[in-house]
């Protein structure tokens, strides 16, 4: 603040009278809701005009897309749900739709278990913990191809540390990985976690912040061990979080596309091709516009479902 | 009372020992990467795995720059992480004030859109984007990303938060002074909001950085790309140059890294107050 302003309003002229007064200020009042509107969109505006065009028109555009025959040297045909006829018979719709919930279903509760113990872990006072939560943090700030490019070569079929380390520990035959149809979605969701992790972990550690410390103390009066006061303090404490932080993995991990493209480009075969790569290779490799924009709303449409009962479940649980 | 404290220590113990334990464990796969990208390429899988290489190879770190443009690649990257960041913290706080700070029609509507756009997944509408940019003429050039990626909803959403804590009274206190909403923003908000620009700048840049999709979709011609698609490339022709490949992975890796270590107090913040990914 530059100057100490006086906190009262300006003197306001007497000798008006009341009507002409109250008339005045009406119009008085119509200017200075004409000059925000001007004002607060001139804030906007700049911003606006990009978004619009970049993002509100594209996922407008996506929707109507999905109903035309549109190829990239053709001009779009409306066909109405002839692309989606079609994706009921691609194989690789299914096949895609399948290997994005397989993916899901393991990336979704591993993230948030490993996220949430590091974060309660890390909530002690302890020396030196702030290390250890930049440590943990490391993965997440790295880049998405250095990332693929160790955890390819760390899951290496034969001489790769972690197959060295199995069969250290007797395992006869360690997964082929990455290049084996039924281990490349495990090797993916085993380098999504540890790369994710500690993002979600900072979210919880926020958290738990607000978890009120009495509330410890009462457990720890009541004889409550650490189990217990995890089950009873800290996890209804964290609810909201929890909540929070299921929603945004889920979202994240629906439209995985980065890792599985540069670890396995969705192979070996199609054992990894995730819902993303599909809308890729059809609207921007081949440039079927259509049918990709029927794809992504297919994408679109189990986010949306999937938040919607996240949200109910969420309402439910408060009641 | 000599048993509580024993349990206490004994307690401690084994946290420390669990933490120590999980870090290293985390932190193997970097160290395995640093480790690599120093040795020699036979020996980057050997059997046991050689925790201390032989001969220490550090003139991979000088040969890879005649190998690759890698220089080129990392001044790409540097160029459209600092134009994007300094695009979108320049709009989403101009912005931003419009939404926290002024009350007009239409405002609450408006916003509702961005945050409702938060939500959908890029991938849903990437295809009617590249189709934008195809007919404008701008695949293949940097524009198309800054754009793409400058007036993100994400700096708008993050900023407002942030404003919505400084109290009203501040601006209505300049206001009186005679300062134009345009001065309130220039001089007292932005002042204000130095954590917040500083989160927002340091998680656009990083994501920047590390974005590999949008170079993969838009950039084609080799003098463009960024260090990920470089690395990427650099990979497919160089495949039994494991530690060459590792020298160039640490090395797409570090710039990043020295952000963060700067800003990690930062990143954090912005992280913990929005949590929504850029």
């Amino acid at each position: 603040m530059s100057a100490a302003a006086p906190p009262v309003a300006p003197p306001v002229t007497k000798n008006a009278s009341p009507g002409a007064s109250a008339a005045a200020h009406q119009a008085a009042a119509k200017r200075r809701r004409r000059r925000n509107l001007l004002v607060g969109w001139s804030f906007i505006l700049p911003n606006f005009l990009g978004f619009a065009a970049l993002t509100l028109v594209p996922v407008i555009g996506a929707l109507a897309m999905a109903f035309t025959q549109w190829d990239s040297y053709s001009t779009p045909k409306w066909v109405g749900l002839d692309n989606f006829q079609r994706l009921w018979n691609d194989s690789n719709f299914w096949a895609a739709l399948q290997n994005t919930f397989y993916y899901a279903a393991g990336h979704i509760p591993l993230t948030l278990g490993v996220s949430l113990g590091l974060a309660v872990l890390l909530n002690q006072k302890l020396r030196g913990v702030h290390v250890l939560r930049t440590a943990f943090f490391f993965p997440y700030i790295t880049s998405l191809v250095a990332v693929a490019v160790v955890w390819n070569m760390l899951l290496s079929p034969d001489s790769g540390p972690v197959n060295q380390f199995l069969s250290f520990l007797g395992v006869d035959h360690p997964p082929g990985w990455t290049s084996s149809r039924d281990w490349a979605m495990p090797a993916l969701i085993i380098a999504s976690v540890w790369r994710d992790m500690g993002y979600y972990m900072v979210l919880f550690l926020a958290g738990l912040q607000t978890v009120p410390a009495e509330l410890y103390e009462a457990a720890r009066m009541d004889g409550a061990g650490p189990w217990q006061r995890f089950w009873h303090v800290t996890l209804p404490g964290l609810r909201p979080t929890t909540f929070f932080v299921t929603v945004m993995i889920t979202v994240s991990s629906f439209k995985v596309f980065d890792l599985v493209q540069v670890m396995t480009e969705g192979g070996p075969g199609r054992s990894t091709l995730v819902l993303s790569q599909l809308i890729f290779r059809e609207g921007i490799t081949q440039g079927r516009f259509g049918y990709a924009s029927a794809v992504s709303l297919a994408l679109f449409l189990i986010c949306l479902v999937i938040t919607v009962i996240q949200f109910q479940m969420q309402r439910r649980s408060e009641r | 009372m000599s048993t509580t404290v024993v349990r206490k220590v004994t307690g401690q113990i084994v946290l420390y020992v669990l933490l120590a334990a999980v870090a290293v464990a985390v932190l193997l796969p970097f160290i395995w990467m640093l480790i690599s990208s120093v040795k020699d390429d036979r020996d980057v899988f050997t059997v046991p795995v050689q925790w201390i290489p032989e001969e220490f190879k550090w003139e991979n770190f000088s040969s890879i720059w005649t190998r690759v443009p890698f220089a080129a690649y990392l001044g790409n990257s540097f160029f459209l992480s600092v134009v994007i960041t300094f695009l979108q913290v320049l709009t989403g706080s101009f912005a931003a004030y419009g939404f926290a700070k002024m009350r007009f029609p239409g405002r609450d509507l408006l916003f509702t859109g961005y945050i409702a756009t938060i939500a959908v997944p890029w991938q849903a509408y990437m295809v009617p984007q590249y189709v934008i940019m195809q007919k404008l003429g701008l695949v293949n050039s940097y524009t198309s990303l800054i754009l793409l990626q400058a007036f993100g909803a994400f700096g708008v959403f993050l900023m407002r938060q942030f404003y919505l804590t400084i109290p009203v009274e501040i601006s209505e206190a300049a206001r009186l002074d005679g300062l134009t909403e345009y001065g309130i923003w220039a001089r007292i908000v932005l002042p204000l909001s130095k954590p917040a620009l500083a989160s927002l700048a340091l998680l656009t840049f990083v994501n920047t950085w590390n974005d590999y999709m949008g170079p993969f979709i838009y950039l084609t011609d080799n003098r463009l790309w960024t260090v990920q698609l470089g690395l990427r490339a650099f990979i497919g022709q160089y495949d039994a140059e494991s530690a060459m490949i590792m020298t160039g992975s640490v090395l797409s890796v570090v710039p990043v890294l020295a952000v963060f270590l700067l800003g990690q107090r930062y990143f954090v913040e912005g992280i913990a107050t929005t949590g929504v990914k850029g």
